[in-house]
């Protein structure tokens, strides 16, 4: 990844010691949500288009080098993954709020 | 410190949240007109939402020592029906006179439609028309990049439209490129849930600089923070940035773009009838103000 125009001012060692614990609680709240989800129904992810595209969001914070064409960062990534890629308008409204992810696979919500 | 939230709709908030960017140090707050969270039944009750914006609201932030601004239009998510779209339009030049009004704002895209993409353009051209500032709302979550694509696009067709008078607000990690490739301003939106935390507002600075980007709460009436701007300090502060930048990202940048109206200013003088006893909510003789809407 490019270094950004406005340096870090802490050290990689420093980042760690600073927000570890706080992301290390973010990891396990995301894993007790698939948990949860699996408890309750575990073909979620073959029938809710939000669950399908939050397990390959997960895929995307893998650690390895971007491929061609690919964004930089995992966090850019994971926004395209979750975006509307079309580019042509809508002919009307059809609803009236956003949420959270595009059903790239045609699968609607459970 | 001292900050200027860019981005607040003080409409939906109460007056202890006034006292609460008060005591953070806000000096100034500017508000477009957006969605109630329910759709308006008529152009009167825009009419009403604006005498609102222009009147009453700015005497109650200088109640507490803050400047109030706004922006006016008809916003995004009520872009669908034109018919209303284009009453609402026709009734906003008269409120662009008001002293405290900097532009149009915030128009833009909710789902992406035909109808929204119109009403767009003729803000646009309202816009273009009045010599006013532009204050641009991109689209939620899935929609946000397609929204903010044909934003940029649309605005790329008007010979008279100069980015460094638009912000393109609500920017996050994968369409904040193309804004300032573009030459627009840009904001970050610091939410509890969607739009951007402060961590990951700190990185896009750390990353692309501070020109051209502010930050702002967007406080409403939905799950938001009317110090979101200060918590972003006090994140700066942790991640070990120094005042002077923080006071470049909250105050100096806010006032670089604001002030290319000459209304703007955060001057400590109160304006004529913007005294802090025009408008007491403890004094049932003084709580109604010239727009006749009863305080409390």
């Amino acid at each position: 990844m490019p270094s950004g125009v406005i340096p870090s001012p802490k050290t990689g060692r420093e980042l760690v010691d600073e927000y570890f614990i706080e992301n290390r609680t973010r990891l396990l709240e995301i894993a007790a949500y698939l948990d949860r989800l699996d408890r309750s129904d575990p073909s979620l992810v073959d029938r809710d288009f939000r669950v399908r595209a939050f397990r390959e969001a997960l895929r995307l914070l893998e650690d390895r080098p971007a491929a061609a064409g690919e964004p930089q960062t995992r966090v850019e990534r994971i926004q395209h993954l979750l975006s509307d890629p079309t580019t042509e308008p809508l002919e009307k409204l059809d609803v009236k709020s956003a949420r959270g992810a595009y059903d790239r696979w045609q699968m609607g919500v459970a | 410190m001292r900050y200027i939230d860019l981005h607040a709709h003080m409409v939906s908030r109460s007056t202890d949240d006034y006292v609460k960017m008060a005591l953070t140090g806000c000096v100034a707050v500017t508000e477009p007109a957006f969605w109630a969270g329910w759709d308006r039944s008529s152009a009167d009750g825009f009419e009403d939402y604006f005498r609102q914006l222009t009147d009453f609201e700015p005497k109650r932030a200088a109640i507490y020592g803050i400047r109030h601004f706004a922006w006016l239009c008809l916003n995004p998510k009520e872009g669908e029906d034109r018919q209303l779209a284009r009453e609402v339009l026709r009734r906003i030049p008269r409120y662009l006179e008001s002293p405290t009004v900097l532009g149009i704002g915030e128009i833009g895209l909710n789902r992406v439609t035909r109808n929204e993409i119109a009403t767009f353009r003729d803000h646009v051209d309202l816009a273009i028309e009045h010599d006013q500032l532009i204050h641009i709302h991109t689209p939620h979550l899935e929609d946000k990049y397609k929204g903010t694509r044909t934003i940029v696009d649309l605005l790329s067709e008007y010979d008279r439209i100069d980015p460094s008078r638009v912000m393109i607000d609500h920017a996050e990690e994968h369409t904040l490129p193309m804004i300032l490739e573009n030459g627009f301003w840009t904001g970050l939106t610091l939410y509890p849930q969607t739009k951007v935390s402060p961590e990951r507002a700190i990185d896009m600075f750390e990353r692309y600089g501070t020109d051209r980007i502010c930050v702002a709460s967007a406080c409403d009436w939905g799950p938001s923070l009317p110090d979101a701007v200060p918590h972003f300090a006090l994140a700066m502060r942790r991640r070990g940035h120094a005042a002077d930048l923080i006071d470049r990202i909250i105050y100096q940048n806010p006032i670089a773009f604001l002030g290319q109206s000459p209304k703007f200013d955060v001057g400590t003088t109160p304006r004529p009838g913007e005294s802090a006893a025009t408008v007491s909510p403890r004094n049932p003789t003084d709580a109604k103000s010239s727009a006749g809407v009863a305080a409390a």
